[in-house]
């Protein structure tokens, strides 16, 4: 029968020489790997009270942008969740009722966003896709938890806060071109 | 009759047009129609998208038609030789006429219901350019309710006279149609009145963008989260046929089934539409097939005729039908 693959070995089981029996020099030889790490440069740090440097656009935590007015950007429109490839993401949609103005910025909104931080590998595609600049990953961590289902995150930990201080900041994600377009007033989205 | 339409011959009965013989021979080459409703009579040739190039007149006269004509309200001529895809003055035209049909619909798809199984998102897409170059400011309508269960924004409107057409011909009465002209024109039901027909949800149906929609699904789902599957039920005023979409064992919504050109094979009455959401109301036969192109096709799954085997001899993979 042909090798469905090529990195299969036969195994043996042939009989150790005196040198093997005695396993002292494979001892030696594997102490000496063992010692000669501790003297090598450390690849960890002591993370939290050291941390890395991040890059600029890391790709953690995602955020749920407000517009400049403190209304949510987010419509529902689930581009996110069909170009997700860990399918993370759910939502339902809900209509914005007269008087929620302040709230949302469309007439369909989130009720329900939830990311499942277990299955999202960090890709970005929710970020790309996004037709609202609703979505963004942040530099920061998701932190671990002792429960699974605290994983699930929802638009309590999503949101970014509505005070303007507290905002997350995020143009260093976008590209210049990005940014110019934005400044188009040609487009009614941009006015 | 023969005609050969983009290099691809086909026979045809006296009095086709160009567009019903495109679709016989089916595929990539039929052209995109917007207005053009094989189910309803008098409608097509207004928005134009479906223009294509008629290289040949007939076997008799072999002279080109001068301008590009519109494929949907052309009746074939015996040796007719028509270009669709081949022909880039076709292409280039259906960049305009998208450019123009796009001219007062709002960039809103992230809101729209309709989004994923709009034909106006296909044609752009395929055909439109992704800038426009107009500065006005599109013209914008209040959004009101048709009757009970259909909302109707007509900023998203084409105007392809798809729905009047609807409420002409298939109910008796129609309190439905097209008020003022040009570019204020507006659909309109008369003064207010709301219809109330039996069959008036198939203006959902017919309409090619998000203009018409469905009350009782507004704002639920997204059409690629569900599931479309074919189900039908006894009904005493339609045929029962119809496609349900499906998210888990709920029912969100009910349509006609649309064919592979957007039409919809059976009117469906209202009961049936709005109604009946419920599983036990139905008798659901299966999943319905979904085109690799279509965004509904994203995480939609079908069994593959052909199947992948170890051959234990030779130990290779193959493929079986």
């Amino acid at each position: 029968m042909k090798n469905l693959t090529n990195r299969s070995k036969i195994v043996s089981n042939k009989k150790m020489s005196f040198r093997e029996r005695i396993y002292f020099p494979a001892i030696l030889g594997g102490m000496r790997i063992t010692f000669g790490h501790l003297f090598r440069r450390k690849t960890t740090v002591q993370y939290p009270e050291v941390t890395r440097e991040f890059s600029d656009i890391y790709r953690g935590k995602h955020v749920l942008k407000r517009d400049d007015e403190g209304r949510e950007r987010c419509t529902a429109c689930g581009l996110c969740a069909v170009a997700c490839p860990a399918e993370a993401i759910t939502m339902v949609s809900a209509e914005r009722k007269p008087g929620e103005e302040h709230l949302y910025r469309e007439e369909k909104y989130a009720i329900v966003y939830e990311i499942n931080m277990l299955r999202c590998i960090f890709c970005g595609d929710c970020e790309e896709a996004c037709p609202k600049e609703a979505i963004f990953l942040t530099p920061e961590i998701v932190k671990s938890e002792y429960q699974r289902d605290r994983f699930i995150y929802g638009k309590d930990v999503l949101v970014e806060p509505a005070d303007p201080a507290k905002r997350v900041d995020v143009s260093k994600r976008q590209t210049a071109k990005v940014l110019e377009f934005k400044k188009d007033k040609r487009y009614k989205h941009n006015k | 009759m023969k005609v050969t339409i983009d290099n691809v011959q086909v026979e045809v009965e006296d009095g086709t047009t160009i567009l019903q013989a495109a679709r016989k021979i089916g595929g990539k080459l039929v052209p995109p129609a917007m207005c053009y409703y094989s189910k309803l009579k008098g409608s097509g040739g207004k928005c134009r998208t479906c223009l294509v190039k008629v290289a040949q007149s007939s076997a008799k006269d072999p002279r080109p038609m001068p301008k590009l004509v519109a494929s949907c309200s052309t009746p074939v001529q015996d040796g007719m030789v028509v270009q669709n895809l081949t022909s880039p003055e076709v292409i280039e035209a259906r960049k305009g006429v998208v450019e123009f049909l796009l001219l007062n619909h709002p960039l809103d798809c992230p809101v729209c219901d309709q989004a994923g199984e709009c034909d106006l998102q296909d044609l752009s897409f395929g055909y439109g350019m992704d800038e426009t170059a107009t500065e006005e400011d599109r013209r914008e309508f209040p959004v009101i309710d048709i009757g009970e269960n259909i909302k109707l924004h007509m900023n998203r409107c084409i105007l392809c006279y798809r729905c009047v057409y609807t409420a002409g011909q298939l109910t008796d009465k129609r309190l439905h149609g097209v008020m003022y002209r040009g570019d204020v024109s507006e659909i309109s039901t008369f003064i207010g009145n709301a219809v109330t027909n039996e069959f008036s949800g198939n203006v959902i149906d017919v309409c090619p963008v998000g203009a018409l929609t469905d009350k009782t699904f507004r704002f639920k789902s997204r059409v690629w989260f569900l599931k479309p599957m074919n189900a039908h039920r006894e009904c005493s005023k339609c045929a029962g046929k119809t496609a349900v979409w499906m998210f888990g064992n709920e029912i969100y919504r009910v349509t006609g089934r649309k064919d592979e050109f957007g039409e919809v094979e059976e009117f469906i009455c209202n009961e049936c539409r709005f109604e009946k959401k419920d599983v036990n109301d139905w008798i659901i036969e299966g999943p319905r097939h979904i085109t690799r192109q279509s965004v509904i096709s994203a995480n939609h799954y079908e069994e593959s005729k052909k199947q992948s085997v170890i051959n234990p001899i030779e130990g290779t993979m193959e493929i079986q039908e």
